[in-house]
């Protein structure tokens, strides 16, 4: 095997431009696998650190008749919860609204949440360091959807807990900058003891979110999620990206290979002679057909030092910097970051060393076959077609 | 207990030719012994090369038996064939057939590599080879970087450079003009003499046969005439 690598290193530096070529393509294919799975991966980590500090905290408990998916399940999904028996557990009391920034009228989501929470890195403690009659905070998409400004006031709308409308004006005490935005879209944050207050319905929430500390215990009417089932569905659309993203270094991986097969083939036809030589020398077929194999596997080796080279420091500086995305990036349907920082695991990059070898040694083989059925006479006379 | 380090027996050899076949050697039988000189005469498509191919394990026959180093080739796996042409055959053929990549020093290392033997064993014995030829100054060049003459040189010392008892020359002077022909056939016709190497030739070139001590006359894939001749050229 030793003498196979030998050869077959020598054959390729020998090879010259060819072999430069298709290293080229294959070390090209196999740094953009590695960078676009670090893209991904450190999309979905940083999709996942933003989404439990946000929104999932370390899981919820869904009061039972209410379904975050059906908002017809929002006006009776709630129900009067104990301090006592709540302990590690952030409550959020949910209710329609509707507000009228100049003039306009527009639906939103009033959510309560103890103005002194820490679970959730929403800035709930501006709501009670404010004198206004009722404190809001929104985020940024909210902010600009509505044209709100902090420090504006705007007439909110809703119903107490009898059905009636009430109406009052709100303060924006706050706009938060966050990257999920299923707690910033047509979402207006205000203490929960107010939202009590206004609606009459005391001790009363329709989720909790879970803190780090808190320990799972049963509660009746309630449903849990864990973190892990909150995070499967964004753990699926990211796999799906994956797979998406993979069809794409699929195809330049898929050249870089046919390129590879493509030299085999024009290789073991125009060295018969050597081949043959190579036989009357004393090596077995299966030796020569494991040279070439080498030969051909030799290419992600190489590939693999040359994409070392450029790839580090290009992988590198892409992780310390990372990538700023595009504006409209929350039509990606999952929380993503202005700046999304690569993440480059040692499994994923030798996982792609293992693939592109792997694979290069297959399409060096196949072609390479074709040697062990070689007659060592025609093959020196270099008589083979 | 036979002398013979090649012995043919009754060889035929046929090739399909279309819905036919062609028969290249017909009932052939030959025996060499060690040290010999010897030539397969004759003119093109009389079979020389088919016989050379048979004797080193290149191809085998269709009917008899050619038993090199007591070995039976039609006998022999891949693997044993491979082993009796590293450990005992050498081959000089008419084109040089030296690997392009490689250097001349590593053209000849070749077959030690494939023995397993260490470095400074291989050192050694391809600066022993290279010597014989006298190319020991040219080991470092690439074989494009070589005449003809040179070239042919060193496939003699890639042949023999691991001893081999019997070295395969198909057309070897076939390529070269008459001086370098010369040189190369007193070069082989030396080491016969003092390794007492067996050299089989194939080949219908005047200057090569005036070196040979035996000439097969082969014609039409049969022995027309075995001779033992006086030796006409001798090693300056």
């Amino acid at each position: 095997m030793k003498l196979a690598f030998q050869l077959a290193y020598k054959n390729l530096i020998g090879s010259g431009l060819r072999t430069w070529l298709n290293v080229g393509v294959l070390s090209f294919a196999f740094v953009i696998m590695i960078f676009y799975n670090g893209l991904i991966d450190g999309w979905d980590q940083q999709a996942k650190i933003d989404t439990i500090a946000w929104e999932y905290g370390h899981g919820q408990f869904l009061e039972a008749s209410y379904d975050p998916f059906d908002p017809f399940t929002l006006q009776d999904g709630h129900a009067e919860f104990k301090s006592t028996e709540t302990a590690g557990l952030v409550p959020i009391l949910i209710r329609q609204a509707t507000i009228y920034p100049e003039g306009r009228m527009l639906s939103v989501a009033l959510k309560g949440i103890p103005a002194d929470q820490k679970t959730l890195q929403l800035p709930s403690s501006l709501l009670s360091q404010s004198e206004a009659f009722i404190p809001a905070i929104i985020g940024e998409r909210m902010a600009t959807s509505a044209n709100l400004e902090e420090g504006d006031e705007v007439l909110l709308r809703w119903r107490d807990k009898n059905g009636t409308f009430d109406a009052a004006n709100i303060t924006i005490v706050g706009i938060f900058d966050c990257n999920v935005a299923t707690v910033d879209n047509g979402q207006i944050w205000i203490s929960i003891e107010k939202l009590w207050e206004i609606t009459g319905m005391n001790h009363h929430a329709t989720q909790f979110i879970a803190s780090e500390d808190y320990v799972y215990q049963e509660m009746e009417g309630w449903k849990f999620s864990s973190q892990e089932t909150l995070l499967q569905e964004l753990t699926e659309i990211i796999a799906m990206k994956k797979m998406s993203g993979s069809i794409m270094y699929g195809l330049l991986l898929g050249i870089a290979l046919l390129a590879i097969f493509d030299t085999q083939v024009l290789s073991i036809f125009r060295r018969q002679k050597e081949i043959g030589t190579y036989i009357a020398l004393g090596m077995t077929r299966w030796q020569v057909v494991g040279l070439f194999t080498v030969e051909g596997s030799m290419y992600s080796f190489l590939a693999t030092l040359v994409g070392c080279i450029y790839g580090i420091p290009f992988l590198f500086y892409m992780a310390k910097n990372g990538i700023t995305m595009m504006a409209n990036a929350d039509d990606m349907g999952i929380s993503i970051a202005d700046v999304i920082y690569p993440v480059f695991g040692l499994g994923l990059i030798i996982g792609s060393i293992i693939l592109v070898v792997i694979s290069a040694t297959i399409v060096s083989f196949l072609p390479a076959r074709k040697i062990a059925k070689m007659n060592p006479v025609d093959a020196l006379k270099g008589k083979l077609s | 207990m036979s002398n013979h380090i090649i012995s043919i027996e009754k060889v035929t050899k046929r090739f399909p030719v279309g819905e036919g076949e062609f028969t290249a050697l017909n009932q052939i039988d030959l025996q060499f012994e060690k040290a010999e000189f010897a030539g397969i005469v004759g003119p093109s498509g009389s079979g020389k090369t088919t016989l050379l191919n048979i004797i080193g394990s290149l191809d085998t026959p269709t009917e008899g038996k050619a038993i090199v180093m007591g070995k039976n080739i039609k006998e022999l796996s891949h693997k044993e064939s491979a082993a009796l042409r590293n450990q005992h055959l050498g081959f000089i053929f008419q084109v040089y057939n030296l690997l392009p990549v490689y250097t001349v020093f590593e053209n000849v290392e070749f077959a030690l590599i494939l023995q397993n033997k260490t470095a400074s064993e291989r050192k050694k014995a391809v600066m022993d080879a290279l010597e014989w030829v006298g190319l020991e100054n040219m080991a470092k060049k690439k074989p494009a970087k070589l005449s003809g003459g040179e070239g042919q040189r060193v496939a003699i010392a890639r042949a023999m450079v691991k001893r081999p008892e019997i070295v395969l020359a198909d057309e070897p002077t076939a390529n070269l003009d008459a001086k370098n022909a010369h040189a190369i056939l007193q070069t082989m016709k030396k080491l016969n003499q003092e390794l007492k190497t067996t050299f089989l030739f194939s080949t219908h070139d005047e200057k090569v046969m005036g070196y040979l001590n035996r000439l097969v006359h082969l014609d039409d894939g049969k022995v027309v005439q075995d001779e033992i001749v006086e030796i006409q050229k001798t090693v300056s």
